[in-house]
């Protein structure tokens, strides 16, 4: 469309003008060989996008937290890991996003597989599984407070049974910030593992129940294998969801004690203390703790499956 | 034919009679009579005046609805939550669809990393880059305002688009465009003639998810806003922390709002997407 794309039969005389085109458009040539040529350029405004709104403020976050107001360029880190307050913030994250991120994939697991067949009030099953989406941090914080707090519909039910003589605590503690990640990752957990498992060939488990294998058989050696990639990206994702837990940590949890999460930690440091090196050193650890959890369970998953994952699929 | 018809039926239906099928579904049961409690006690104190040690509050009023809209200045907030989503939506639509395009079609060196780093967004919880983020956005001056919001929900809205685009584009014939190509047509008529009509739905499908996730997005609107360019999402959440100064209905009257804006948003993305296979073939892409 533009000049570099006209080819060069132009009544240039001077040759050497002529051999320049020549060599630009050999040079266009080799290039597109190897895939690359001008429809690239739709790449560059996303690329620009990241490069610009991801990549450089994040190095700048690290470039900060080696820049502590105080000593040397590990002062922050120093900082974070001898200060128990601040050090344990990762234990109570992982104690709260594993166990939670845990739960919903295994529970989504016998659901997803009840549901994968055809059945009657199969879409509204779905749809309602779906709306706690909608619910929001807030809604789910305040429900969960005036439903399971100490004259709440779950103890008033529980005493007027009489399971139990005293209300349980299920509010402003641990419990209160699980039961909200399991409120919102659960349907996220379910809808994904649901769509790997409708993705495998249901032949494949009818030509091994054919060979006599019974559903335990069937479902330890086909089914798992094939799901196993596609179990660890839903970990994965809830695991993300459970982990970034900021709002309802604070809502329903008690979030100066067993529910301190990292992100209270890090948005404190920004926001109340104004110490952004210290900010950007939690974000950064923050990062790094997720990112090894997510690298050691795809890991784990690639040392056991790979040869299952390459076929099968219908 | 008949009678294996039969049988077939009456096995599956011993199948579901199994006592491990009833447990499944007993504990589907208890959590969805615990999620119904959860949002019942939410909707039905919004509703509710003088509830106490009751199991039900003495009186109903609307009156926390009128309350709310008023004290929060929700109209303004939704309007902000209307601008900022939208914007993001459009400018997330048009960087993304091209780049995706790209994504899907061709190979050239550095596909793969490239792909990795448009991954990555998705992959980080919001507040790791949020921070450093928002800090770069108070540097220049865009945070506080609508602009700063915009930017910052765009980092995860771009990757998301490309994402799910891509096995939208991959699914259209590559010989169509060949044909148009053949037809004299360019890049630009391509994808104004061809591509923009064929792609339709899966941009609808994109549009509507980022504009679900945008509007449920806390982390980076809270980082970035300003007084006044705070969404519902961020609204509530101030209203609920500062808690004591408000009635605690009239919070949860805003949070019924906010819950039923989201629910239509989320039917009418149901209606152009199905979630289960959108991920299905994502996935097939990421791997």
């Amino acid at each position: 469309m533009s000049a570099t794309a006209t080819p060069p039969r132009t009544d240039d005389p001077a040759p050497d003008g002529r051999s320049r085109v020549g060599t630009r458009v050999a040079l266009r040539h080799r290039l597109a060989e190897r895939g690359i040529d001008r429809q690239l350029l739709l790449l560059v405004p996303a690329a620009v996008f990241i490069l610009v709104l991801f990549i450089y403020p994040f190095g700048y976050g690290v470039g900060l937290s080696f820049q502590p107001a105080e000593g040397g360029p590990f002062a922050a880190y120093q900082e974070f890991f001898s200060d128990a307050y601040l050090r344990d913030t990762i234990w109570t994250t992982l104690k709260l996003s594993l166990p939670a991120a845990l739960l919903n994939v295994a529970a989504s697991v016998p659901i997803a597989y009840r549901m994968r067949g055809r059945f009657r009030g199969k879409r509204l099953l779905t749809t309602v599984l779906v709306v706690p989406i909608t619910l929001g941090t807030v809604l789910t914080a305040q429900g969960l407070l005036n439903f399971l707090g100490p004259t709440g519909w779950f103890n008033r039910t529980l005493l007027a049974v009489g399971l139990t003589d005293d209300p349980i605590r299920l509010t402003n503690n641990y419990w209160g910030v699980f039961f909200s990640i399991v409120i919102t990752g659960f349907p996220f957990a379910f809808l994904l593992v649901l769509s790997y498992l409708s993705g495998i060939d249901p032949t494949l488990e009818r030509a091994a129940a054919t060979l006599g294998a019974n559903w335990w058989q069937r479902f330890r050696r086909i089914t798992l294998p094939l799901l196993a990639p596609g179990l660890a990206t839903t970990f994965c994702l809830t695991f993300v969801l459970a982990f970034s837990v900021f709002p309802s940590a604070i809502l329903v949890g008690d979030p100066a004690g067993t529910t301190r999460v990292i992100s209270i930690a890090a948005y404190d440091a920004a926001y109340v203390q104004y110490d952004y090196p210290m900010a950007a050193t939690i974000a950064v650890l923050m990062g790094l703790v997720e990112l090894l959890v997510i690298a050691a369970v795809l890991g784990w998953r690639a040392l056991l499956y790979t040869g299952a994952t390459a076929g099968g699929k219908g | 034919m008949t009678s294996s018809g039969t049988t077939l039926a009456r096995r599956r239906r011993r199948l579901v009679a199994r006592p491990a099928a009833w447990l499944i579904w007993g504990v589907v049961a208890f959590f969805f009579v615990n999620l119904a409690g959860v949002i019942g006690s939410v909707l039905v104190s919004s509703f509710g005046n003088r509830w106490f040690d009751t199991w039900f509050p003495q009186e109903f009023t609307t009156k926390w609805y009128g309350q709310s809209w008023q004290e929060f200045g929700l109209f303004q907030v939704l309007v902000v939550t209307l601008e900022v989503s939208l914007l993001v939506v459009g400018i997330s639509v048009l960087v993304g669809v091209p780049a995706a395009y790209v994504l899907a079609r061709r190979s050239f060196p550095g596909r793969r990393l490239l792909y990795l780093l448009f991954l990555l967004p998705i992959l980080m919880p919001p507040i790791t880059y949020g921070i450093p983020l928002a800090t770069v956005l108070y540097k220049y001056g865009f945070a506080g305002h609508l602009s700063g919001v915009v930017l910052a929900n765009l980092v995860p809205s771009v990757p998301f688009v490309i994402l799910t685009m891509t096995p939208f584009i991959e699914q259209i014939d590559p010989a169509v465009e060949r044909a148009a190509r053949m037809c004299g047509a360019g890049t630009r008529q391509i994808f104004v003639r061809i591509l923009a009509p064929l792609l339709t739905p899966g941009i609808l499908a994109a549009s509507i998810l980022v504009l679900v996730r945008t509007v449920g997005m806390f982390e980076l609107t809270f980082l970035t806003a300003g007084p006044d360019s705070q969404t519902l999402v961020v609204a509530l959440y101030y209203s609920m922390s500062a808690a004591g100064i408000r009635a605690q209905q009239s919070i949860d009257a805003m949070a019924v709002m906010y819950t039923a804006m989201m629910l239509v948003l989320l039917v009418i993305a149901l209606r152009f997407v199905n979630p289960t296979q959108l991920v299905a073939r994502v996935r097939e892409d990421v791997d």
